[in-house]
């Protein structure tokens, strides 16, 4: 243990109660990973603080103590972004979780981080939502939503959690506490901190923007010989001037394991499922609803089935979102991967992604966001044979150089974190990455806030560059340096 | 007093490097678009450079396919709305414009403007999926990308939107766009009780309309709601609106499919020659107070209900009333176009937290530490 951490641990209890400070092995197994089981850490020690103020005053104290720290939330990302630092604290929020209040005319709830994504809506329902919506909305946290900017499969239509979060109460990483709002004057710097995972402060305490529930909901189930096809009746969709709630594809294998899980009866001769949910006015759906149906016939759909009640349209939806789980039927382990193409794209990086699937022998399941490119290609592969988890891992890289070289990006919702921090440098430029930095140090110039993630290398922030410039306000006589 | 001297780059480099021999002679850079916005903030400092985007004109890509463009951040808006429009699509942003060439992308992503679609589709940081920008060294950078899903990296977009140009220069930006539909209609209902619109646009705000935009005009103690829908269906969900409008105690409730007039009246009551425009933020159930302390300064009104987003129109003299009557709803009041003396007379920004504002100075110190862009303009001494 680092010296000095006892002085540290014995504050940190005397801040949140002793109760709330692991330091023993057993205690901390629980969050030495988030969602992405291989990669696992022990951190010095895991505190779950009750308050803001408990929050800060644990901030501040690793701040005098030098010692790094890293939030964590529900703990289900896939990007290793609450992988705690082995000389650093792990801060739980899980006992934050508490809607604060609820106020319709306003359209606004204000949270905090540990309350759960679906918690949002149902405490706005029937009247209202709040859009985004992770397949893990169940369980995921809404502090974790944050720092990743997380999505889901209404965001196509609706966006992202960064166009609905109104306000921010943030601890920086000096135990300052700051309020952020949307509309305030000067820079957003709201804006800059959803999505920065955790990197720049950690939020204690969230407001959202909600919206009125869609008036009439139909969702479709349609199949295909092939995902080349599902993906000209997507392009069609669009062109076409549609924008639906979500469009979501499955191919041939991720049908297969979700379906042996689910029964909910996708066709298993199918070689691609697509899942099309249209919301809004009530006129609208009706029509729009004809002219998918006409469109999927178009693009020679095998099939295509309209939920008639609301169990129905469970039931396709909990194939989709079973899938990842449902992967386990297939292979004893899987890479899941988040890249993003230009949905144009789709048809020639899905072939590639195949042809490179073939070369590694490897079998790659794909669910994802049709109408927004955003790929969940998911890498099965066995540790007990030889060498396989290794070239999993191996075309697991390719697929998301694939993504980058087709104008797109190597995550899409799930964030950067530890995971895919290596292929930053394919997507940025030393300039960009530069950039990235000056951001992160204008917030925390010690980094001490979930170091080790997001930037592929360790960098230090350092004094502002640049020799001393006599300020354009002081030249002028308007202001005085003291 | 000296002209500043006038530079017009036609690359990125070009512009990088302006920038830069700028900052190492200890020079003050101005940077304009279209100019369309100049008395917007403080008055500023004389810059010793004017840096226009005007040579930064090329529409990169409309990738029609993917509801996605890249323009160079001197593209003006329109031009590019006529662009998209061609392939029946939108950038879902309609601040008001001035004459042609009008607003350029680059200064209206800058100065975060926006109009009745606002309501809908957001700032302009909502539609800004990547941007590539030129710092006071020379450094030119991008971020996010050209996909609409992405969240790799930092934000540095959604940073400079709104940044008033003090954070660097926007060279490009990568905007998402969204289907345009042919067919709209606009539900229109008055009352001359501010209680009764404010209680009127609560539920409109609540109702699952989808509208595009939903606006009050708020002028001679008399509000008009105005709630546009667009798509195939667009009549028909308006006549049902109307119905509801009724419902709500409305007065002279209407539907028009002619309504490009009175969207254009609404974004028009965001300018203005003579008078003061303050925006204002505040909670949108507290729409009956704004508009009392609009009447009691004398002033006319045009905003975004659901979202409590305003524009107030006053004599330059009442700010600090309007500021006055305002504070109790613990919002935000902007000044945004004013005569020149009334700029040189108050903050046009109004309260910034102290925290806040320390963390926004230890930005500006990082993206642009010699205090090269746009100096004096913006919030507290940044």
């Amino acid at each position: 243990m680092p010296t000095g951490s006892s002085d540290l641990i014995a504050a940190l209890s005397e801040i949140c109660g002793r109760e709330f400070v692991l330091e023993h092995r057993h205690e901390l197994a629980t969050y030495r990973s988030d969602g992405l089981l291989h990669y696992s850490q022990t951190p010095v020690a895991a505190v779950l603080p009750g308050t803001t103020e408990q929050v800060a005053r644990v901030v501040r104290a690793c701040y005098d103590a030098g010692v790094p720290w890293v939030a964590r939330g529900a703990g289900t990302g896939l990007s290793g972004g609450a992988l705690p630092a082995a000389d650093g604290i792990l801060i739980v929020l899980s006992r934050l979780r508490r809607i604060i209040s609820i106020d319709l005319d306003d359209a606004r709830v204000v949270v905090q981080p540990g309350v759960t994504n679906l918690a949002v809506s149902r405490a706005v329902s029937p009247t209202h939502f709040y859009p985004p919506d992770p397949s893990s909305q169940i369980v995921c946290s809404i502090g974790g939503n944050v720092a990743e900017n997380s999505g889901g499969a209404h965001c196509f239509k609706y966006g992202f959690t960064t166009n609905y979060v109104v306000g921010l109460e943030v601890v920086l990483s000096d135990g300052s506490i700051v309020s952020l709002e949307r509309d305030a004057p000067g820079y957003d710097l709201l804006g800059a901190f959803v999505g920065s995972e955790g990197t720049l402060g950690v939020a204690t305490e969230i407001a959202l923007r909600v919206i009125p529930a869609p008036e009439s909901v139909r969702t479709m189930l349609a199949f295909f010989a092939d995902t080349g096809s599902a993906g000209d009746a997507v392009t069609a969709i669009v062109d076409a001037g549609i924008m639906p709630g979500a469009i979501e594809m499955m191919d041939k294998l991720s049908i297969e394991a979700a379906e042996a899980a689910t029964g909910a009866g996708y066709r298993r001769d199918a070689g691609a499922a697509l899942i099309i949910e249209l919301d809004g006015p009530r006129e609208e759906c009706i029509v729009g609803l004809e002219r998918l149906t006409q469109l999927c016939g178009e693009a020679a759909a095998l099939d295509v089935r309209i939920a008639q009640s609301e169990a129905e349209r469970e039931l396709m939806w909990r194939t989709r979102k079973a899938a990842f789980a449902s992967m386990g039927r297939i292979a004893p382990a899987y890479y899941v991967q988040d890249g993003v193409i230009p949905r144009t794209r789709l048809a020639e990086v899905l072939r590639r992604i195949d042809e490179l699937a073939g070369e590694y022998d490897l079998r790659v399941a794909n669910v994802f966001h049709a109408g927004d490119g955003n790929l969940h290609p998911l890498v099965c592969y066995d540790s007990s044979r030889e060498g396989e988890a290794e070239r999993a891992e191996e075309l697991s890289g390719l697929i998301v150089k694939t993504c980058v070289d087709a104008g797109g990006s190597i995550t899409g919702e799930h964030g950067v974190g530890v995971d895919k921090k290596a292929y930053m440098p394919s997507m940025f430029a030393e300039p960009d990455l530069d950039a990235f930095q000056r951001l992160r140090c204008a917030f925390d110039p010690r980094g001490l806030a979930n170091p080790g993630k997001v930037m592929p290398t360790p960098r230090l922030c350092g004094e502002v560059p640049g020799p001393y410039r006599q300020h354009p306000l002081e030249r002028a006589g308007v202001a005085e340096r003291f | 007093m000296v002209t500043a001297t006038r530079h017009a780059p036609a690359t990125f480099e070009e512009a990088a490097a302006a920038l830069a021999a700028a900052s190492a002679e200890g020079q003050t850079v101005r940077i304009v678009g279209s100019g369309t916005k100049r008395n917007w903030g403080r008055p500023g400092i004389e810059a010793d450079l004017e840096l226009r985007t005007s040579g930064l004109d090329r529409i990169v890509e409309h990738n029609a396919g993917d509801l996605t463009a890249t323009l160079e951040a001197g593209v003006p808006l329109a031009l590019a709305q006529r662009t998209f429009a061609a392939a029946g699509q939108m950038l879902a942003l309609d601040p008001p414009l001035t004459p042609e060439p009008g607003p350029t992308i680059g200064g209206v992503v800058a100065t975060a403007d926006s109009g009745p679609l606002r309501h809908r589709y957001g700032t302009p940081r909502d539609l800004v999926v990547g941007a590539t920008v030129a710092l006071s060294d020379g450094t030119v950078a991008r971020a996010g990308g050209k996909v609409i899903k992405n969240v790799a990296g930092y934000d540095i977009a959604k940073l400079f939107a709104g940044s008033f140009g003090t954070l660097g220069l926007l060279l490009s930006v990568n905007v998402r766009l969204h289907p345009l539909h042919e067919t709209s209609a606009t539900a229109l209902g008055a009352a001359t009780d501010p209680d009764r619109i404010a209680g009127a646009s609560v539920a409109l705000s609540a109702f699952p309309g989808e509208f595009e935009a939903l606006d009050v005009a708020w002028r001679d103690g008399r509000g008009d709601l105005l709630a546009r829908c667009a798509g195939p269906q667009a009549a028909r969900r308006a006549q049902r609106t109307v119905k509801l409008m009724r419902d709500l105690g409305l007065q002279e409730v209407d539907v028009t499919d002619e309504d490009a007039q009175l969207w254009e009246r609404q974004r028009a009551g965001q300018r203005s020659t003579d008078q003061a425009v303050v925006r204002v933020a505040a909670a949108p159930g507290r729409l009956a107070e704004v508009l009392r302390a609009t009447d009691g300064c004398a002033g006319t009104l045009v905003g975004r209900v659901a979202l409590g987003s305003s524009y107030i129109s006053i004599e330059p003299a009442a700010i600090g009333e309007l500021r006055g009557a305002l504070s109790p709803l613990r919002g935000h009041a902007q000044v945004l176009d004013a005569p020149p003396a009334a700029r040189a007379d108050s903050d046009p920004w109004g309260d910034v937290s102290a925290p806040a504002l320390e963390v926004m100075r230890r930005v500006k110190e990082r993206f642009d530490p010699s205090a090269t862009c746009n100096p004096g303009l913006f919030v507290g001494d940044i």
